[in-house]
């Protein structure tokens, strides 16, 4: 089981991990953002030309430095489930846990430090400025963003990233449980 | 089977996992449950009710809307948006001959030459007491400025005047309450006087660029259209305009944009300042001026062109110079008053006490109040001074501000109930307020992304509150693709609620940008049915088929020729030679509404074109092979219509072919 979620890791590496989707009256089919471990997908050259009016930064690969180490660190991550699965040792287990758990908080955290860098850090010189307007994306969820309506959700990858965690704390809670009932097996063997 | 406890286990743990993610799944995609995901919008019941104009009625509204890139003018019928006609304008028409023809060539002249091509922006309905008076349509050539004008009981182009000291006539043709002055204000300043002061570098711009706004006069009998003045201004593009009425008669209020005074990357660099400004100008006073000889004639070699009626044939004029009056000397004609940021349309309600300015940029609307800008006036309230013109202070002139309008507001109509409809093209949405209180009553979608917006009347003194239409600048989605270019869209909405309510959408020619729509019944009594052909003057005008002849001089060929259902006179022309010019001019006999007759003949490099009845035309063609050429009529006469044709013999050059022409006469036979 554990080796599946670690094998499932590697997934992340090749499909979409999380998505922005953008409506607008005049763009009735809507715009999107994906985000992979290594670089931003969809229709970021409409959403460039659009934003510049207002002064944000142009989205490119380069502004999210994450995408050169994120491969590696899912890789990283991977190879450690397997470990952890080969060794069979619960200790490990919990320790695949906590640094998946670290790994998706930090991600998290991450998103929303860029999201609030690219929603607030406009240009000045932009030709459009709205008073106390700032255009961050939301995190997870539904926002207003002036003429757009803007839902953050995950994709593919980040689902399979949410069942991995849960596969992962299933299987310690199980074994936790097993622990204790063996455990009390021994006490009352005693 | 045995399956072991912990593989089961497994199998259980599996299945919650699973369960797990795909209640967050769904709880997620529940969220997204309120996406649009169609634009297909709720039309109500009696949508289609309110718009069907059954066969054989008429519409209520003519709909007058530019033709953009296409140089020409729309005309609809509201509120079925059936398209009624096409009125060539600045682009040649090869269906009517325009711009083809002998006679219409001189139309498009200008000191550029020939410019068979325009980019026209803004129909504008002559004026009387402030109202439409349904005589003349006016639109504004963009790009070599021109203005037209159109008569709107013939619905043909009747005058077009070049506008000189200017480099892009955008801020245009808006009228002044009684048609004493239509105006033009340049898009774009330039240096302006000797070949030496033009000649300079561009980034010399703040220094030696100059803009002007003109104020053409409409002769009020012939239509023929002059440059009366020109109010010399400082170095800014002008965007557009409209006249004071009521207690505002007498001024015109411009929209001023790049008050940066940048030459290059504007997109930016004439987006930095937080206001610009609307230009107000006392046109009485500068008239007056103007009268007084306190102007100075200066170069402006422009043309005027204009079609006389009675010969069917257009005649230019040049004029080498033009008045123009200075603002900075005179002291009290020109105004600045600051308007935030980058204002597009400039708009005065119907009692002529408000002037809303649209800042394309900005996050709300100014409205300006004519009194206050007439107390801070009196009371030398200036915040300063822009290149020696008095700048208004901003909050002595301002009426208030519509707060979060919406977004990207470009223009804005009325209603007579006090009310503003103001189209935002950021937003995709029309915006309806209340022009004293201020606060916005309604809003809704446009498919997709509105510039211009017409109420019937709804610039006027008498606005007809029945419709409000947007002239959209995308399509998208909204009607069968045709490949990479679409139709454009203009869509019709009911303002007779208390909310907005849309009707029908309905695809335009050219791109829409302003329109205006005025009753039916203003327009149709004036309608010409035909010409009388007893008035017809054209110098080579045939009144009956006995005058019919043709004429060689030297290499010219010179055909009198008639039409009458169903037959050309004469039908065999012979002695046409290589080398030759030959002018077919073509007089319609008939006497009857609706018989028009088409001229064409074979291989010309010309056009075909329309001859009215009673109207003269003529039809230049060079023949490029020896043999015989056959000519028709091309449109659609009579049941002997396919009949209605012959034939011109061409010779080789030098050769002995003796001229002669006739139509056989019945008894001859064939």
């Amino acid at each position: 089981m554990i080796a599946v979620s670690a094998l499932a890791l590697l997934v992340l590496l090749f499909v979409p991990i999380w998505r922005i989707d953008l409506m607008a009256p005049q763009y009735p089919e809507g715009l999107y953002l994906q985000i992979y471990a290594d670089r931003f997908a969809g229709d970021t050259e409409k959403i460039n030309g659009l934003n510049h009016y207002i002064g944000m930064a142009h989205i490119k690969n380069e502004m999210f430095p994450e995408f050169k180490f994120l491969p590696k660190l899912i890789v990283v991550l991977s190879v450690l489930g397997l470990v952890a699965a080969a060794w069979g040792k619960r200790i490990l287990l919990f320790l695949g846990l906590v640094t998946l758990s670290l790994f998706g908080a930090w991600a998290l955290y991450d998103m929303y430090k860029w999201g609030y860098d690219y929603g607030h850090n406009l240009d000045p010189k932009a030709a459009i400025k709205v008073e106390g307007m700032a255009y961050q994306p939301p995190l997870i969820g539904h926002k207003q963003l002036l003429n757009f309506d803007a839902w953050s959700t995950p994709d593919v990858g980040g689902w399979i990233l949410f069942g991995v965690m849960g596969l992962l704390a299933g299987v310690y809670f199980l074994e936790l449980r097993d622990l204790s009932r063996k455990l009390a097996m021994n006490r009352d063997r005693t | 089977m045995h399956i072991p406890a912990n593989m089961k286990r497994s199998i259980k743990l599996t299945g919650a996992v699973l369960a797990g993610a795909s209640a967050l799944f769904l709880t997620v995609n529940m969220l997204n449950g309120c996406r649009p995901t169609t634009t297909v919008t709720a039309v109500t019941g009696d949508a289609a009710a309110k718009v069907y104009v059954k066969p054989g009625s008429y519409d209520e509204f003519y709909n007058f809307v530019s033709g953009g890139f296409s140089g020409q003018m729309g005309v609809y019928g509201l509120p079925s948006g059936r398209l009624l006609r096409e009125i060539p304008v600045f682009s040649q028409d090869p269906e009517s001959g325009w711009g083809y023809t002998e006679e219409s060539k001189p139309m498009l002249m200008t000191t550029h030459g020939f410019i068979p091509w325009d980019d026209a922006h803004h129909p504008e309905m002559s004026l009387t007491d402030g109202s439409h008076d349904g005589r003349w349509v006016f639109i504004n050539g963009n790009n070599t400025p021109r203005v037209a004008l159109i008569d709107l009981g013939t619905f043909k182009t009747k005058s077009i005047i070049e506008i000189p000291n200017s480099a892009g006539n955008h801020s245009s043709p808006f009228t002044t309450p009684n048609t004493e002055y239509i105006v033009a204000g340049t898009r774009f300043s330039i240096p302006m006087g000797s070949d030496a002061e033009r000649d300079v570098p561009v980034d010399s711009y703040k220094d030696t660029f100059k803009g002007t706004v003109s104020f053409i006069h409409p002769e009020p009998e012939s239509g023929r259209l002059s440059i009366a003045f020109q109010i010399k201004a400082p170095g800014i593009d002008f965007d557009l305009a409209h006249s004071g009425k009521g207690p505002s008669d007498g001024w015109m209020f411009f929209s001023c944009y790049n008050t940066e005074k940048a030459h290059s990357l504007k997109e930016v660099n004439a987006s930095q300042n937080d206001k610009d400004f609307i230009m107000a100008v006392n046109w009485r006073k500068a008239e007056q001026y103007a009268k007084e000889g306190r102007g100075m004639k200066v170069p402006g070699r422009h043309y005027s062109n204009w079609w006389n009626e009675e010969t069917h044939t257009a005649e230019s004029t040049i004029h080498d110079e033009v008045l123009q009056l200075d603002p900075v000397e005179l002291g009290d004609i020109v105004y600045f008053m600051p308007c935030p940021k980058s204002p597009h349309g400039c708009d005065v309600n119907p009692t002529g006490e408000f002037i809303v300015g649209s800042g394309k940029l900005a996050a709300l609307v100014p409205v300006f109040s004519f009194a206050k800008i007439q107390d801070a006036i009196a009371g030398k309230d200036f915040e300063g001074e822009y290149d020696g013109i008095p700048v208004l202070t901003y909050e002595s002139v301002l009426h208030g501000e519509v707060k979060k309008p919406g977004l990207g507001p470009l223009h804005t109509e009325f209603d007579s109930k006090g009310n503003a409809y103001t189209s935002m093209f950021v937003s995709s949405e029309i915006v309806k307020w209340n022009v004293q209180t201020l606060e916005v009553l309604d809003r809704i979608p446009t498919y997709y992304s509105i510039g211009h917006l017409t109420v019937p009347g709804g610039d006027t003194k008498t606005p007809y509150d029945k419709y409000v239409i947007a002239y959209n600048k995308i399509t998208k989605d909204r009607y069968l693709p045709t490949g990479p270019e679409l139709t454009q869209s203009a869509q019709l909405y009911s303002i007779e609620g208390d909310k907005m309510e849309l009707l029908l959408d309905f695809p335009t020619t050219g791109e829409p940008h302003y329109a205006q729509a005025t009753p039916a019944d203003l327009i149709r009594p004036r309608e010409v049915k035909f010409y009388k052909i007893e008035e017809n003057h054209h110098p080579h005008v045939s009144k009956g088929e006995k005058e019919t002849k043709v004429e060689r001089k030297g290499n010219e060929v010179h055909v009198k020729m008639t039409t009458i259902r169903s037959h050309l006179t004469p039908d065999v022309i012979e002695g046409i030679r290589m080398g030759d010019v030959v002018y077919f001019h073509v007089t319609n006999l008939e006497q009857d509404w609706d018989v028009p007759h088409g001229f064409a003949i074979k291989g010309n490099n010309n056009a075909e074109m329309l001859i009215m009845p009673g109207e003269t035309q003529t039809l230049r063609w060079e023949p490029t092979h020896v043999g015989v050429v056959p000519m028709y009529c091309t449109d659609f006469c009579s049941a002997l219509h396919q009949e209605m044709q012959g034939y011109v013999r061409v010779s080789p050059a030098g050769s002995s072919t003796e001229l002669k022409w006739y139509t056989a006469s019945v008894d001859a036979g064939s």
